[in-house]
């Protein structure tokens, strides 16, 4: 994916260029591009004026960022401890094993990428999936498949 | 020494009173939840469906519709309340709500079947105040969430919001506030339990400017979410306890340091202090007082290890999130080396209440030293999961059994972990037990910052340990080899156990690590990493032996160590547990009893969840 350079800078303006608004800007830019490209942190660093070890340093540390391209739809699985209790560790096993992928892997046709969280708060009504944004509580293994492939017949038509 | 009001505090108090004149207690209210729990259930259809139905019906001009924060009975969600009798109906599709228009919006009568029903006596209860979810607590922090729409700073306001910051700006010195803080008596509700005043005092006095005061909403125990209820139900409630906090201690900049995996509170947040500012809240010349203050909101980045003050404070320089060595105490050298406060979300939130009421108020509820209210997260294997403030120092039982409901499913109650990755599994012979700061440290836990999961027969202690110290792995931010290594080999000898290759002696090995890592480690996250595998081993020894030296689960929980069975006299053969294996495990002939091949079964337990007839056996 090729970036666009001043919608980088735009992102940078808006923070400032002093070294605190490294977090917020990477975290604009990764929710921009869904991962943060070589490109895009050698631009940070030349405009903040960081060396580029320690924007890598930052953007390695933290695990909203992503290094490597993410699919179109994040998947993610709350693997809390109110979640683990009730089956959370099941759930994200079959995820994985329809989409054939670990978490943090992307499909290959670049449509899902799986990623485990370790609490979102909805704790209430573990186990808990989110597709896109949006919320599935009190899921199981055995729903999984079904919420999967309504996601996938809707995204088709829009897609193209 | 009472200055005179401002034009600005003068015209707040009008637009108070405004307001209030202007609400009719006697009008219907619905109010449907909208916090992240129940919106994940569509609650946002819900409200959607109120708004259409309400004009289709005729009644939208007479009936007020408002979504609100978190009540905190997120089992039962989508909630919804009918003011002003408070009739409270559970689980409210969208198809429900043309009914509950017409029956009872407009005459008045009550939808049977929305109603909650008691567990304990099978009875139907209509009003929100009635159910013993509710009625069993003690909500200050809480009360608003559910009663006022938290985008709307009108309502905060009429709810005597900013009330108590025109006290502190127009009644008090700093030094009163301090003072009035440090009687009450009020501990930091992170879990650590410092004195809230003594804070703001060293705070205050050290040498250095600009001060600078920071709220810590990086909630990130897994299975606690009090902060992210608290700021989507009352997130002004948090500023004003800020802008006091500034006052006292003479900051002029604060930071909401929030999770960025809550974007509902991120948004309502945000949006608080721009209307705070926009109301001459916040800003240059507060009310008037000649006080300016600002805030700042700065999203996390995903690491457990930023709810340390000084790996949080790191995150704010925008640096990665290491701890370093205290002293020096943020409270002499912080933010950019100039000393910084920093407290916990529902500290903040406690600060108005406490100036608007006063300290002996406030030290009338809860023990002798652990006063006030807090709120914990009841979750796990619990019949009521949510959101409960209750006095400091009631028992573990009256908790999980009178306002939790007791355990899911008719299975026997285990423990309860309380803390977090830094607190343990306390048995459940140990529920009398107050909860306060100091009797949950002397039982090998912690209160941490108020996450209660509750466990049944059917959870493995010993994988539970495996799961924490794998959770503090990853988060192990690396610096100190202790932590960084050590842990690492508790996990792998946890592992090896779970998986039926566990050895004679290894709980004393990990008795062993866990006091290392402990003793050596230079923050909160290595030093409290072992306690989910001491208490274990403290109190549930025999599932370690039985895992080492049975190669047996007595939870059925570790994969390795189970195998699944169809029992023959329970199966019907309906085959549908047939259909659901993704692994072609199971066989049979319809009407006849299946069986499940062991040697394709992964043990992922699709079809004990599908099974009607409980004949899956797991042994």
């Amino acid at each position: 994916m090729t970036i666009d350079i001043s919608r980088i800078d735009t992102i940078l303006d808006r923070h400032g260029k002093d070294q605190r608004g490294l977090i917020p800007s990477l975290l604009e830019i990764q929710n921009e591009y869904h991962y943060l490209s070589s490109d895009a942190l050698q631009r940070v660093s030349e405009q903040m004026a960081i060396p580029i070890i320690q924007v890598y340093q930052v953007a390695s540390f933290y695990k909203a960022f992503s290094l490597k391209p993410r699919g179109k739809q994040l998947i993610t699985v709350c693997l809390g401890t109110a979640c683990h209790v009730r089956g959370g560790d099941r759930l994200i096993d079959q995820v994985g094993r329809l989409l054939n992928i670990q978490a943090g892997e992307t499909t290959k046709d670049m449509q899902f990428t799986l990623e485990a969280v370790n609490c979102l708060g909805c704790c209430a009504l573990g186990p808990v999936m989110v597709l896109d944004g949006k919320y599935y509580g009190s899921m199981s293994a055995s729903k999984v498949e079904k919420v999967l492939e309504k996601f996938m017949e809707q995204e088709v038509p829009a897609n193209g | 020494m009472a200055k005179a009001r401002s034009v600005e505090a003068l015209a707040l108090e009008k637009r108070r009173d405004e307001i209030l004149a202007g609400q009719d207690a006697a009008r219907v209210s619905i109010k449907v939840c909208g916090g992240t729990g129940c919106l994940a259930l569509s609650s946002d259809e819900v409200a959607q469906a109120f708004e259409q139905e309400l004009k289709a019906q005729g009644v939208d001009g007479s009936v007020e519709l408002k979504t609100t924060g978190c009540p905190g009975f997120c089992e039962q969600g989508p909630l919804l309340t009918i003011y002003p009798r408070r009739i409270f109906y559970t689980r409210v599709k969208p198809k429900d709500v043309a009914e509950i228009v017409s029956k009872t919006i407009i005459q008045g009568e009550v939808v049977d079947r929305l109603l909650y029903k008691d567990p304990l006596t099978g009875e139907k209860i209509v009003y929100e105040t009635e159910v013993p979810f509710y009625k069993k607590q003690k909500r200050i922090l809480l009360k608003n969430s559910g009663l006022i729409d938290p985008r709307k700073i009108e309502d905060y306001i009429a709810a005597d919001g900013y009330k108590a910051l025109e006290k502190a700006l127009f009644e008090m010195t700093p030094e009163q506030v301090i003072a009035e803080v440090n009687q009450s008596g009020l501990r930091g509700r992170g879990g650590a339990g410092f004195a809230t005043g003594v804070k703001w005092e060293l705070c205050r006095n050290a040498a250095g400017d600009p001060k600078y005061i920071v709220c810590n909403a990086d909630e990130g125990d897994p299975g606690a979410f009090q902060d992210r209820g608290l700021i989507e139900g009352n997130p002004h409630s948090i500023l004003e306890g800020m802008i006091i906090g500034a006052y006292a201690i003479g900051a002029h900049q604060g930071f909401i340091y929030i999770r960025n995996e809550y974007p509902l509170a991120v948004e309502l947040i945000r949006l608080a202090v721009e209307q705070a500012r926009h109301d001459c809240l916040l800003g240059e010349n507060i009310l008037g007082s000649g006080f300016s203050f600002d805030v700042v909101v700065q999203l996390g980045a995903g690491a457990f290890v930023c709810g340390e003050e000084t790996a949080l404070m790191a995150s704010i320089e925008g640096r990665t999130g290491e701890p370093r060595a205290r002293p020096p105490y943020p409270a002499e050298s912080g933010l950019w080396g100039q000393p910084t406060n920093i407290n916990n979300t529902k500290t903040w939130a406690w600060v108005p209440h406490i100036i608007q009421h006063g300290a002996d108020w406030f030290a009338q509820m809860g023990t002798e030293k652990s006063k006030g209210t807090t709120i914990f997260s009841v979750v796990g294997k619990v019949e009521n999961t949510g959101l409960v403030e209750v006095p400091m120092g009631i028992s573990l039982r009256y908790l999980i059994e009178d306002i939790g409901g007791g355990v899911s499913n008719g299975k026997k109650l285990k423990a309860v972990q309380t803390g977090g990755p830094s607190g343990g599994c306390i048995p459940e012979t140990l529920w009398h037990l107050p909860v306060d700061y100091d009797s949950l440290r002397e039982a090998g836990s912690i209160m941490g910052s108020g996450g209660m999961i509750v466990m049944d027969e059917s959870t493995c202690m010993v994988d539970i340990a495996r799961y924490f110290l794998n959770f503090s792995k990853f988060e192990s931010c690396g610096k100190c080899t202790a932590c960084r290594e050590g842990v690492q080999r508790m996990y792998e000898i946890l592992d090896y156990i779970t998986r039926g290759y566990g050895r004679e002696g290894d709980i004393e090995v990990l008795k062993e690590l866990g006091a290392a890592v402990k003793a050596s480690s230079m923050c909160g996250l290595g030093q409290t990493a072992p306690n989910p595998v001491l208490t274990t081993i403290r109190y549930f020894r025999d599932e370690y032996e039985a895992h080492i030296k049975d190669k047996t689960c007595p939870a059925g929980v570790c994969k390795s160590l189970i195998t699944f069975s169809i029992v023959a006299e329970k199966c019907p053969g309906c085959g549908l547990c047939a259909r659901q294996c993704t692994e072609d495990a199971i066989s049979g002939e319809k009407g006849q009893p299946y069986v499940i091949d062991e040697g394709k079964c992964i043990r992922c337990g699709v079809c004990r969840e599908v099974c009607k007839f409980e004949a899956i056996l797991v042994k």
